[in-house]
């Protein structure tokens, strides 16, 4: 008899159907995919708002909006981008990943796992309300400058609250996944013979509880200041509006790297498995991962190198980020060296990846010149910067989600997505993301500063040709969906271990894995 | 090069005013020079890693793929390879510290300086004092481009003289003269960047930053505020006039003459 009822429980889930399977469930690969979906809408959400700014930049005067909502916009779209889109993205990914690839049954955490989620929707409905108050939403830029952003109208505490509640989820999730990961694998997997990904999302993980209070500690910091009278960074009243951006960036930093760490982990994982090769050099790539995290903490003022530090401050910020060119350089030298004399095909995940490393490789070029301080002078607060990162987090971070999502996406539905469409979607994304960020080199280097809703008409040309890629790589993530959606239609159905060359215990499992992932621990020697 | 803009400005009737511009201004002083020679040598050596990099990545693609029949080979794991590829860009960066270094320093110094002109942001206008000859004046954007900014203004603006980079008052500054420049700003953080005399420097509520300028050559350089400040932080341009040194304090004591009518 209990037999039976062991088995019962192995079946099925003993949750409610319908919405209510989704409000309660605590199962990793629903939470997993919730958080995918979430990612997915709010990447449109914060898309539009970029389809506002490249409209409104298409040609010099205004045309569409006035300056403040302008502004409001793209605080809002690097808000949603950031917090909404790409951090729950990865996040999703550790959920459906992480159990599975280290032989386990679930999350440790089960609970706190589905809370973690279900403040996500709140909190952005909270922030993007804002945009309907009369005041409108915030507009000061994603980093909170003050004193500007405590000029703000209404919406700057409904902004705070739900910028603490996404912290407070992050902090849980990361949590969560230290938990997991320290105390799930299946026995014989040590340490260091955890899959690469997992290892890039424990290291994001400290990352994350590391950084997140700082941030709630400074913005804070911004409400107490606007509503109880004090003045940390009012400078009439003894304060210091530059102890905010040390502050800020202090966690501004890690924050980035933890937007980019995981995408390391889900390259360095197709590669290897479409060049048929072991990854090149798995525990450099580990000991550089660590590194980078560990840099990320003092290199936080290149992002103030004008606030007048004083020389010495400046040289110190300058050497410790030209530092972070070297374990960077130790991945891409790593990855180039795994497809190396390799056996490669060009499926769509891999195409995705090699993307990947060559844009980010480029972006990390640009990261490098902004590290020299005498020309960060000039490239300060302009287009390059906005270049600059958006080829480090489009086709860095977001290449490498989408890379993932094709790459797992059999063995998450147990269904193979249109080969032939994945490719064309390959190709549009990065004709057009190219053709909207690389003009962007250009005018900033020219002049043009960034956060500016109208420009000279020097500047014309460039910016009409990023509005037109801008477009473009918009209305082809309509394909992506397209995709997603007749993939979860159709009826062939994938192979355990779809990909010849992936290694990793998810392949063990059928596609998709059954409910509670690993029942029995299986032996790793 | 000459071809390539050439072509450009037959394809495009707005090339004629650099529209295609692709570089960083060289820039009329020390510190703009220093930038942009700074500037060219990183990209230059991040093109010849680029090229070695992503030519070995193609030549990769290009051979080792499966439909050609390639073999995977098995190497993996050497501690001596990864030494090298740390070591190798340590070097190279150290090859690019050295000269920044040396610039920063440079940049930083601003002893010997000859006028000082202190420069204070406001929502959304400059406003400029030479301390020693006590003149002081506002400088915001020209109306011509104001009204023409407008949502919805109807107005061509690619027939406004300098859209968005002229203004009211323009800064005299003196060629060939160390000027040290301070900043601060009355409301919230601004910053003060013409990109032909060198870097940007924040203006902030509370604080004095320095910065220099030796303008090697008389001419009009346009700028604007490099940090966001508002809804009009667009809109506040920044126009400096080197002149050289005799007509710099020819125009110095005509302000100083006509200080009642520019203070009012």
């Amino acid at each position: 008899m209990s037999a039976n009822i062991d088995k019962l429980h192995d079946d099925h889930s003993h949750t409610p159907s319908g919405i209510m399977r989704w409000i309660t469930t605590t199962n990793h690969k629903d939470i997993g995919t919730m958080y995918l979906w979430f990612s997915l809408i709010m990447f449109f959400v914060g898309g539009l708002m970029a389809l506002v700014i490249r409209a409104e930049l298409f040609q010099p005067g205004l045309q569409l909006v006035v300056p403040g909502f302008f502004n409001q916009m793209t605080t809002m779209h690097a808000l949603v981008m950031i917090f909404g889109a790409v951090m729950p993205a990865f996040v999703g990914l550790a959920n459906w990943q992480i159990p599975i690839m280290i032989g386990a049954p679930d999350m440790a955490l089960p609970r706190l796992n589905n809370w973690s989620f279900w403040i996500l929707p709140f909190a952005f409905t909270m922030m993007l309300s804002t945009l309907f108050f009369e005041s409108g939403g915030p507009a000061a830029g994603w980093t909170l400058y003050p004193p500007l952003s405590l000029q703000g109208g209404d919406s700057m505490p409904f902004v705070i609250l739900s910028i603490h509640l996404l912290g407070l989820s992050s902090i849980l999730g990361a949590i969560n996944v230290i938990a997991t990961i320290l105390n799930m694998r299946a026995p014989g997997m040590t340490l260091m013979k955890m899959p690469i990904f997992v290892w890039t999302w424990l290291i994001t993980a400290f990352l994350l509880i590391a950084s997140m209070p700082v941030l709630a500690g400074a913005i804070t910091m911004l409400l107490t200041d606007r509503f109880f009278g004090t003045s940390f960074f009012t400078a009439s009243g003894g304060g210091d509006p530059v102890l905010f951006q040390h502050i800020f960036w202090f966690f501004g930093h890690p924050e980035v790297y933890i937007l980019i760490l995981p995408a390391f982990g889900i390259v360095s994982t197709i590669i290897p498995a479409f060049s048929r090769k072991k990854l090149f050099g798995y525990d450099s790539m580990v000991y550089a991962t660590a590194s980078i995290a560990l840099l990320s903490f003092i290199v936080w003022a290149h992002h103030m190198f004008t606030v007048g530090m004083p020389l010495a401050g400046e040289l110190f910020f300058m050497f410790t980020t030209m530092l972070i060119a070297v374990p960077t350089g130790v991945k891409v030298f790593n990855w180039v060296a795994t497809m190396w004399r390799g056996s490669m095909t060009f499926e769509t995940p891999m195409l995705f990846a090699i993307a990947f490393i060559v844009l980010f490789t480029v972006g990390g070029f640009s990261g490098l010149m902004l590290a020299m301080v005498p020309a960060d002078f000039q490239y300060h607060d302009t287009y390059f910067v906005v270049a600059h990162f958006h080829y480090v987090l489009v086709p860095g971070a977001v290449f490498a989600i989408i890379a993932a999502v094709y790459y797992w996406l059999p063995k998450w539905t147990g269904k193979m997505y249109n080969e032939g469409l994945g490719k064309l979607h390959f190709w549009l994304t990065t004709f057009f993301v190219n053709l909207t960020f690389f003009p962007m080199h250009f005018v900033g280097l020219a002049g043009m500063p960034r956060r500016i809703p109208d420009y000279a008409v020097q500047f014309a040309d460039f910016n009409a040709i990023a509005s037109v890629g801008a477009f473009g790589f918009g209305l082809s993530q309509l394909l992506f969906v397209y995709i997603l959606y007749s993939t979860l239609k159709q009826r062939v159905t994938a192979e355990d271990k779809c990909w010849e060359g992936a290694e990793g215990l998810e392949w063990t499992l059928s596609s998709p894995p059954p409910y509670h992932s690993f029942e029995k621990a299986p032996k790793i020697d | 090069m000459k071809i390539f803009s050439t072509i450009l400005m037959v394809i495009s009737p707005t090339a004629v005013f650099a529209a295609w511009e692709t570089n960083m201004p060289r820039g009329v002083t020390p510190t703009s020079e220093i930038a942009y020679d700074l500037h060219m040598l990183i990209f230059y050596i991040t093109v010849v890693i680029g090229i070695l990099v992503f030519g070995a990545m193609l030549y990769s693609i290009i051979y080792h793929r499966k439909s050609l029949g390639h073999k995977p080979a098995s190497f993996h794991e050497s501690t001596k390879v990864e030494i090298i590829w740390t070591v190798i860009p340590f070097i190279i960066l150290v090859g690019m510290a050295v000269p920044a270094t040396k610039a920063l320093i440079l940049m930083e110094d601003t002893r010997d300086s000859e006028i000082t002109l202190k420069v204070t942001g406001y929502q959304w206008m400059w406003q400029y004092e030479y301390l020693e000859d006590s003149v002081s004046f506002f400088s915001k954007i020209d109306n011509e481009s104001n009204v023409a900014r407008r949502l919805d203004s109807g107005v061509d603006v690619t027939e406004v003289d300098h859209y968005l980079r002229n203004v009211d008052n323009v800064v005299v500054l003196p060629t060939d003269t160390k000027v040290r420049i301070l900043l601060t700003a009355s409301d919230v953080i601004h910053a003060w960047w013409v990109p032909e005399l060198g870097g940007k420097k924040d203006a902030i509520p509370g604080y004095i930053n320095e910065m220099w300028v030796d303008i090697k050559e008389p001419g009009i350089y346009r700028g604007q505020c490099a940090e966001l400040c508002g809804k009009d932080h667009g809109f506040m341009p920044i126009v400096v006039k080197a002149v050289p040194k005799n007509e710099y304090y020819k125009w110095v004591s005509i302000q100083k003459s006509n200080k009642v009518a520019i203070t009012k």
